[in-house]
């Protein structure tokens, strides 16, 4: 069996509905819009009817407990002000998560199965670390923070922005697809229960990745704004 | 490939939309209704605390405004039972004063009317013995006791050694008399002349004499000159009368008494 033969029919990205030159709608860009509009739809539709009041829904009280939880997370982390940066890492978890919880709905495609989607987050990564340590630290302190400990270290510094951005990438694109792949290997030998489990084992490792891409972002961003701090 | 460059960028653009969207929708307003509850929670500690402090200064205000209520009250009730005491002591000493001078009245109107009594009983029975007595001396020796009394009138003045004429012809020697004549009964011409002329015989004057009645006298005879009086009367017989019937009476009471002991 061909695995790149697997890898392309199980990416989106070669499911084109439209094309016009360089510009086209793929699979997954048709399914990132309908998690858009998914996320953004419901969030306006709970929010619409928020109290300020001591009597809440229990809608919002679940929103409110998983924005606390996530403003927690970021703090404990080591940021100091969450607030700034939880809609950029909390979108980030959101996300990918709903990507992957949406896999129990059949013939769906994840788009971070797809490389270039996993490659997208972490080239926004890649420019948000920079940006926030900027913003909180100054360009010329943000910069002398890849000479540090010595300047021998700046090429490793540099390396290192650069692997660890290919890393968050293939590392969210391997468990995704991986994951798409076995269950398609598994349909193929056991038709009947055993994807089941699979799915859900699948469903289980897409949500750690989720918190691994979102929690890894956050470190990278604390350790380019913590240059002032300490 | 496994990379398709569009499809980088257009999810690029595509998550940084998301995060706009949902910051929009859900991030800004979920943190908004927490600060603002959280503001609204605080807020109302902070008014209950107030309302706490305020009810605290308020108990204190009120125990101290009950305890100026009581010692008001006691103090109150005490200055009313002394002036109540005080009052009743007074009305107690009016009432005294009152009966008192009530008995006192009492007292003197029975002492009035016994005085009274007395007068009219005395003025009586003079009379009756006056009576008694003119009719005796008309039935034994044929004069009137008017006509007597005169006599006994007259000898009286021609008696110079008397205490009551000594101290009269003392008085008034050498002044102008004004005598005066009074009578409990009405004398004729010639007793009024017999008079006149023993004054003038006496006092050697020429002055008219003014003959008057007086019914206290009962009967009898007084002359007044100058604020000097000689008479003669039955009074002084009726006095020792009273006097002799008064231990009679008295004697009898008390030998009634001891009789019914």
């Amino acid at each position: 069996m061909d695995v790149r033969r697997w890898i392309v029919h199980l990416s989106g990205d070669d499911i084109i509905f439209w094309q016009y030159g360089f510009l086209k709608i793929n699979q997954t860009i048709l399914t990132t819009w309908g998690l858009m509009l998914l996320l953004a739809g419901g969030s306006a539709l709970v929010t619409r009817k928020l109290s300020p009041g001591i009597h809440v829904s229990r809608w919002q009280s679940a929103l409110e407990i998983l924005v606390s939880m996530a403003l927690k997370q970021i703090e404990e982390v080591g940021l100091g002000n969450p607030k700034k940066y939880l809609s950029y890492l909390a979108t980030l978890f959101v996300f990918i998560a709903t990507a992957v919880v949406c896999t129990i709905i059949p013939g769906y495609e994840p788009p971070t199965g797809s490389l270039s989607t996993t490659a997208a987050l972490a080239i926004s990564v890649f420019v948000a670390v920079p940006l926030f340590g900027i913003a909180e630290t100054g360009l010329g302190e943000y910069l002398k923070s890849y000479l540090r400990p010595t300047f021998v270290m700046l090429p490793f510094n540099i390396i290192s922005e650069f692997s660890r951005t290919l890393a968050l990438a293939v590392r969210l694109f391997g468990n995704m697809m991986s994951g798409a792949m076995i269950l398609a290997i598994l349909l193929g030998i056991a038709p009947f229960f055993f994807p089941v489990l699979m799915s859900v084992l699948g469903l289980l490792t897409g949500m750690v990745q989720a918190y691994i891409f979102g929690m890894l972002a956050t470190v990278y961003i604390a350790a380019a704004t913590r240059t002032r701090e300490e | 490939m496994l990379i398709d460059w569009f499809t980088v960028i257009a999810q690029l653009v595509n998550f940084l939309v998301l995060v706009w969207l949902l910051k929009r929708f859900l991030y800004q307003p979920v943190l908004k209704a927490i600060d603002e509850r959280e503001k609204k929670i605080a807020s109302e500690l902070q008014h209950a605390a107030e309302v706490e402090k305020e009810a605290g200064k308020r108990l204190v205000q009120l125990e101290k405004k009950n305890e100026a209520f009581d010692n008001d009250r006691a103090r109150m009730l005490r200055q009313a039972e002394e002036e109540a005491g005080e009052r009743k002591h007074a009305m107690l000493e009016e009432a005294r004063k009152e009966y008192d001078s009530l008995r006192m009245r009492l007292q003197e109107t029975l002492q009035n009317e016994e005085k009274n009594l007395e007068e009219e009983v005395i003025g009586r029975i003079g009379s009756e013995v006056f009576a008694i007595a003119g009719r005796v001396l008309e039935d034994l020796a044929g004069v009137t006791l008017d006509e007597r009394m005169v006599d006994v009138f007259c000898e009286r003045l021609r008696h110079p050694d008397s205490e009551e004429m000594k101290e009269m012809q003392g008085a008034f020697s050498g002044k102008p008399l004004l005598p005066v004549v009074h009578t409990a009964f009405n004398l004729s011409p010639e007793q009024r002349e017999r008079i006149g002329r023993t004054l003038h015989d006496v006092f050697s004057i020429d002055a008219e004499v003014t003959f008057e009645s007086a019914d206290d006298l009962v009967d009898g005879i007084e002359l007044s000159m100058n604020g000097h009086s000689v008479s003669w009367s039955v009074r002084s017989y009726l006095a020792s009368l009273e006097k002799m019937t008064r231990e009679l009476l008295d004697g009898g009471e008390e030998t009634s008494r001891s009789g019914e002991r």
